[in-house]
């Protein structure tokens, strides 16, 4: 059985059929791309499995568990963490404590606890401190972990918000154009990072991407969307090769 | 019966005052995207204006309320200049601030110019009432004035915002104001025109407000304001319809629950109306929807 | 590195707490010289009155990152509630106790209020959220104007129209006086009081903060798809927050009608007015700068009085200090000029040349 599955997916806004009978499967640990032209419904299918919308039809299962229709936030405890397109972190925040955020569901205590400094908000905090940072350091950010999130560079940016959705403990982790705006050094790097975190921490890793270098260097598994739709489904290789996908991003 | 039709036509008058000093709120925030605090203590300036040229100067009341419209026109601007100009990048916050400090220093300067004690402020208009149903029915020349005066402005705004050249740069700075400039509109200009023309209309409504009721001191143009701003927001702020409808909806709801539920709670029913609609609408009556997105 | 980022807040913390502390005992010393003229004197409470208010409304403003203009609306209900509790044990309970139960009943209704108005509108944004706010401050202030409540010897007796209406036996007395309020309530709060109670606010606000809830009220605040993303429920921080805030509004409030003799609700007290003064008083100290809106609160309380000597003319100055302030902190000329003349570079420049 697959991590994700997901069978005839479909939403419309208003009388625009964004997408229209997605299918996956990703299995356990596997790298997956996500790639088609610009408009073709990406981020939507994205929207639609963190359930920031909510599917016109289809089911998507997680794990052998049906969470169709479900909030985002019971989608993240179900166990699926994304990063955005349009960089989202907490600003005002420091490195740390963007990543603590992160750590909010796995490490609790009240509010009460937290006002009236009881034991139990030393103890949480200490860990949670000591996760954060190991985190970090996996990005190569310990170093920057007191700093305000918006003082980052470009490119520690797109990891840091990589480490807070890692710090949710997600089963599958979207990436939403993760190389965006970085130059070709910062993309190499990244594609090392991502292929460790998948190998760190046994991740399922689904991403969006324009940059054909990554997506071909990385990504072992394929779908090319167009118009909503899926346009070919398959090895990294033969997907890109195929003539109607070549057609569908040079144009007629 | 009679007697809804008086309540329900001193209403629509109220409100048309409303809808006047909120058309001046929802153009600056159409276009500026600030809530400019101290509109309401320009009606307070334009019925002084009128009041003291009026009464010391001896102008005829035409006279008195244009000179009243001049005055008001270049303190909106001078106001903008000053206090809000510098401001177009700061948060809104500041901006909101400012203009909080404008209005304090309206009331003060009124305060200490006029003094503190209120005046009777005498009715510029000598139009003789209408009495209908046998005289159960009694419209004053007031109201008829106000209601007529209202609609004369909605119309000659609309159509000044669809044909005139300047009206079209006012919709394309509210739009999008870094695109309106690339086109070649004189952004700071439209700013300058929309105070103008707002703070024209506050004049114009301070004087009907006074009118109506003749009572005036550095503070009657605080609540009206307020009202009038709750009216702009209820109608959907930036819409110029939507002020017209919810001045007009305020204005008869506030007259209405005076006359029939409780003329202490008229104001707690007037907010509570607000809120309500805003909940199951939150961008306001005639309000665009707005959707963020992921 | 842990130990170090976790002293920084709490030093931080200690430091607003010792600036109170040494603030009361330089005011408790001059006190007892009789350095303080009674002018001052009558200001200590209320200044600590409007430093809670202050603070709590920055919990919205800043840490939540919502407007309200409302904030007096929770004042006025921790106020009355309070006022009316005290009044109504007068004879029957000692101050201590008396004024401790006040407290809890006033910070327990205002937080009540900020949750019942908070469920509905808290989903509005922006400018829509502020004025909601303000109408249901102004609701409050116009409800609580036209309440009359009496007791006699049958028990209470509530009316909305004039105090005839209760209807009371001979025995009866008014408690609540319609547009007249609360007369008599028991005179139960003082500085040292004042002073308590603002430290108990900058402790749960700043402890608020520097916690897992705090974070996740910031990271509301800082991108509200982004915490949903990470699992944080937006509804529950919101109306955590809002409510914390309009307790502490609400203890304020008990503070300010212990404080009286005579609780009225005026347009100048509990209005609007009130609200917008106390909003003033947060972005002027720096918005999520909760030690900054203490002393804005502090210093914007004191300058009219201050300049009372100049009477008339006092609200006028303010007024003009306030747009010059605001025109000095953001206007892009002013912020070029303060490059240029800035202290730190006087001094570097002075250096600069010593060295030379």
């Amino acid at each position: 059985m697959a991590l994700l599955e997901v069978k005839n997916l479909g939403i419309s806004f208003g009388g625009l059929r964004a997408v229209d009978s997605f299918e996956i499967n990703i299995e356990k640990g596997q790298l997956y791309g996500l790639i088609g032209p610009n408009g073709a419904g990406k981020t939507t299918v994205f929207n639609l499995l963190t359930g920031v919308y909510k599917p016109s039809d289809g089911k998507i299962s997680l794990d052998g568990k049906n969470i169709t229709g479900k909030g985002t936030i019971e989608i993240n405890q179900a166990g699926i963490a994304r990063t955005f397109q349009n960089i989202r972190l907490f600003k005002e925040l420091t490195v740390l404590d963007n990543v603590k955020v992160g750590l909010h569901n796995s490490y609790t205590y009240s509010t009460a606890e937290g006002i009236f400094r009881l034991p139990r908000f030393f103890k949480v905090e200490k860990k949670m401190k000591e996760k954060a940072l190991e985190l970090l350091k996996v990005f190569d950010l310990d170093q920057e972990a007191d700093y305000l999130a918006s003082n980052l560079p470009y490119g520690k940016q797109r990891k840091l918000e990589i480490a807070r959705a890692l710090a949710t403990g997600p089963k599958l982790l979207l990436l939403d154009e993760p190389a965006a705006g970085m130059n070709p050094n910062e993309t190499k790097e990244l594609m090392e990072t991502i292929r460790f975190v998948r190998d760190t921490f046994e991740m399922t890793i689904l991403l969006i991407e324009h940059d054909m270098k990554l997506v071909s260097g990385i990504c072992e598994e394929l779908t090319v969307l167009n118009f909503g739709q899926v346009l070919a489904q398959g090895k990294t290789q033969e997907v890109l090769n195929n003539p109607q996908v070549i057609k569908a991003y040079l144009g007629e | 019966m009679s007697s809804f039709f008086t309540f329900l036509i001193n209403g629509i008058s109220l409100g048309s005052i409303y809808a006047i000093i909120a058309l001046g709120y929802t153009m600056v925030y159409g276009i500026a995207k600030m809530l400019n605090f101290a509109h309401g203590d320009v009606i307070m300036v334009g019925s002084y204006m009128v009041f003291l040229s009026m009464g010391s100067l001896g102008l005829p009341p035409y006279l008195a309320v244009l000179l009243a419209i001049a005055v008001c026109t270049v303190l909106g601007i001078t106001i903008e200049k000053i206090a809000y100009k510098p401001l177009r990048k700061a948060s809104p916050l500041a901006v909101l601030i400012t203009a909080i400090g404008v209005s304090y220093f309206l009331q003060n300067a009124a305060l200490l110019l006029f003094g503190a004690n209120t005046k009777m402020f005498t009715s510029v208009i000598s139009l003789p009432a209408i009495t209908l149903a046998d005289g159960s029915i009694n419209i004053t020349g007031e109201t008829q004035v106000t209601i007529v005066v209202c609609v004369i402005i909605m119309i000659a705004l609309s159509l000044f915002i669809k044909k005139t050249k300047a009206g079209q740069a006012m919709l394309a700075v509210s739009e999008d104001k870094g695109a309106a400039e690339l086109m070649g509109v004189n952004v700071n200009g439209t700013i300058s025109l929309t105070f103008a023309i707002g703070s024209a209309l506050a004049a114009v409504a301070g004087v009907l407000l006074c009118s109506a009721y003749p009572t005036l001191n550095p503070y009657t143009g605080s609540m009206p304001g307020i009202k009038a701003f709750t009216a702009a927001v209820f109608g959907g702020i930036g819409s110029i319809p939507g002020a017209f409808v919810g001045g007009i909806l305020l204005g008869v709801i506030e007259n209405l629950s005076k006359a029939y539920i409780s003329s202490q709670l008229s104001d707690a029913i007037v907010f509570s109306v607000l809120i309500i609609v805003l909940l199951v609408k939150p961008t306001g009556i005639l309000g665009k929807k707005l959707n963020e997105k992921v | 590195m842990k130990r170090e980022r976790i002293a920084k807040s709490t030093r931080s913390t200690w430091i607003t707490l010792g600036i109170v502390v040494v603030a009361y005992v330089i005011m408790q010393i001059l006190g007892q010289a009789g350095m303080l003229t009674s002018l001052v004197k009558g200001l200590l409470v209320p200044l600590c009155t409007y430093a809670i208010m202050a603070i709590s409304l920055n919990l919205t403003v800043g840490i939540l990152g919502e407007l309200s203009l409302g904030h007096a609306g929770f004042m006025c209900v921790g106020a009355f509630s309070s006022a009316f509790f005290s009044l109504c044990m007068k004879e029957t309970m000692a101050a201590g106790p008396r004024f401790f139960t006040a407290l809890l009943i006033g910070i327990g209704a205002a937080a009540l209020s900020g949750l019942l108005i908070g469920i509905p509108v808290l989903r509005l944004r922006g400018d829509y959220l502020a004025i909601v706010t303000l109408a249901f401050g102004e609701i409050i202030k116009n409800l609580v104007n036209v309440l009359y409540v009496g007791r006699d010897q049958e028990g209470f007796h509530f009316s909305m129209k004039d105090s005839i209406a209760l209807g009371l036996g001979e025995d009866g007395k008014v408690l609540i006086n319609g547009a007249q309020g609360i007369t008599g309530t028991p005179k139960d709060s003082n500085f040292t009081v004042a002073v308590v109670l603002l430290l108990i606010t900058l402790i749960v606000v700043l402890n608020l903060i520097h916690s897992r809830s705090g974070r996740a009220i910031m990271a509301i605040r800082d991108n509200r798809i982004a915490a949903e993303s990470v699992g944080i429920n937006i509804t529950r921080y919101k109306l955590l927050a809002f409510s914390i805030s309009a307790g502490l509004a609400g203890m304020a409030g008990v503070l300010y009608a212990h404080n009286l003799s005579t609780l009225a609700a005026q347009p100048k007290n509990f209005g609007y007015n009130m609200s917008i003064m106390i909003l003033v008083y947060v972005v002027l100290g720096g918005i999520g700068n909760i030690r900054g809106s203490m002393i804005a609160a502090v210093i914007l309380t004191l300058l009219p009085e201050l300049l009372r000597e100049l009477q008339d003319y006092r609200m006028l100055i303010y007024s003009i200090v306030l747009i010059v302030m605001m025109l000095f902190n953001w206007s892009p000329k002013a912020k070029e000029w303060r490059e240029k003349y800035s202290l730190r570079r006087l001094v570097s420049k002075i250096a600069a040349k010593e060295e030379a």
